[in-house]
């Protein structure tokens, strides 16, 4: 397997060590930066992992000048991927502890995951567990996206109680459904990738999608 | 419902794996990494380590062994033992821990919990649960291995962490740990028709029947040491047997 140079986000929430082994694992040569000072010049492709809430998670990216990084970088067509938390602060408002604006990147907002299945039942809130990624009706393929190794109907793993419905049926890349409740799995708009599923705790078919990314 | 969790416990004395009954007279396993490993090429959904002896030491010495599992495990991983600060959660997220599951410093300190969840998010904020009947339908919550007890209704203590923003627990039946003669499906029903949060059931899993039981009951997980530690059966069987029986599992 061939370096791949990847830059990695620390906004100082959460933990992001295992999104650097997930990729070390993968053969990528990583750079973790926390804050957009140390980085000179833009890199090949950039992570912005994320556990936490949104609020926060924003006004940390603010703090460290990562807001006008990410957005720099995501003009320049390389590969970005966001995942968790990471993922939804790519939309232009996240719900979480009231409205917050995020990066904008892709259109939609991040709303709290449905309290109840489709029959009207309660279920668990957070979404915590493994659940298959389908392909949603207007993506023909997951061919040349980060989702190029997952076979459709693979579970992986999913922590959150809130998640991204992107304005545009064309932006989404994988759906997952809880209790017949449609949730956003993963996202795409261009080179910018969002998970709202955790690639590097969903076992070897997560591992394949951040080598799928690293082939980007 | 979420796909019914298989979870291998990996209750940790020192370096060594170590199995008890109703959490005493220890036994050492074996050489924990070896047992993470092979559960997680198993198939396992997600590890739980718990450091045993730490409430009694006042400190939780997995770092090194998270550390080095990490490097080789890429599913959730929850830490619990002996967790008393934000200063010790942090620590252990740093080595690799995804979660971490708190119960005596919880009850110590309701407070914990809040700033565990605000700084976190309420998915890294595991209230472990120590369960003792106490009459019929009632449990009392113990700490330290199930040697101390609290005064607290296990139910109420529940409903009542969740609030303060524990966003998952590990509930273990005390009475029916490492007997191999079942889960205590009443005390599990009793928490989830609660709380709507995900629990994980531990405690005497031996039936295979239990998986259906433990999922019929509003479990989430079941957390899995002896069968598994003892080699008298492997996640990959559990989960086809589990398949056979109509539960929805991670294959």
């Amino acid at each position: 397997m061939s370096t791949r140079d990847v830059t990695v986000i620390d906004y100082g929430i959460g933990n992001l060590l295992n999104v650097v082994r997930a990729l070390q694992h993968n053969g990528a040569s990583v750079t973790v930066v926390d804050r957009a000072g140390q980085v000179n010049h833009l890199p090949e492709r950039l992570v912005l992992p994320g556990v936490g809430a949104f609020a926060d998670g924003m006004s940390e990216l603010r703090e460290r000048g990562f807001d006008d990084l990410v957005r720099r970088f995501a003009d320049t067509g390389r590969p970005f991927l966001g995942i968790c938390v990471g993922a939804q602060m790519l939309f232009d408002v996240g719900e979480e502890f009231g409205e917050h604006a995020g990066l904008g990147l892709i259109a939609g907002r991040v709303r709290p995951v449905a309290a109840q299945g489709v029959t009207g039942k309660r279920h668990c809130i957070p979404h915590i567990g493994w659940s298959r990624l389908e392909r949603p009706p207007a993506c023909e393929t997951w061919g040349n996206s980060i989702l190029a190794r997952m076979p459709a109907g693979e579970p992986v793993y999913f922590v959150h109680s809130f998640a991204p419905e992107p304005a545009r049926e064309a932006d989404r890349l994988a759906d997952t459904y809880y209790d017949g409740v449609r949730i956003c799995a993963a996202v795409r708009r261009d080179q910018i990738y969002g998970c709202q599923f955790h690639p590097e705790r969903s076992a070897e078919f997560g591992l394949g999608v951040l080598s799928a990314f690293l082939e980007l | 419902m979420a796909r019914l969790r298989i979870i291998p416990r990996l209750d940790i004395k020192g370096p060594n794996l170590i199995k008890g009954i109703r959490l005493e007279g220890l036994r050492v396993v074996g050489d924990p990494h070896e047992f993470a490993l092979r559960y997680y090429e198993q198939g396992a959904d997600e590890l739980v380590f718990m450091d045993i002896v730490a409430s009694l030491y006042q400190r939780n010495n997995l770092t090194d062994i998270i550390a080095r599992a990490a490097n080789r495990v890429f599913i959730p991983i929850t830490v619990g033992g002996g967790i008393r600060s934000i200063e010790d959660v942090n620590t252990l997220l740093r080595s690799g821990a995804d979660k971490v599951a708190i119960n005596t410093a919880a009850i110590a300190r309701p407070g914990l919990i809040t700033e565990v969840s605000k700084r976190y998010g309420a998915q890294c904020m595991v209230l472990s649960v120590e369960a003792k009947a106490c009459g019929s339908g009632q449990w009392e919550a113990y700490t330290d291995n199930g040697r101390e007890h609290t005064g607290l209704d296990v139910v109420d203590w529940i409903q009542k962490a969740v609030e303060l923003g524990a966003g998952e627990v590990l509930l273990t039946a005390v009475d029916k740990e490492g007997t191999r003669k079942g889960l205590d499906l009443a005390l599990l029903q009793a928490v989830t028709a609660r709380v709507d949060v995900p629990v994980i059931v531990s405690g005497g899993f031996g039936p295979v029947g239990d998986l259906a039981g433990a999922a019929d009951s509003g479990a989430s997980g079941v957390a899995i040491a002896d069968a598994l530690h003892w080699q008298r059966t492997t996640v990959s069987a559990l989960k086809q047997e589990a398949q056979a029986m109509g539960l929805e599992v991670r294959l």
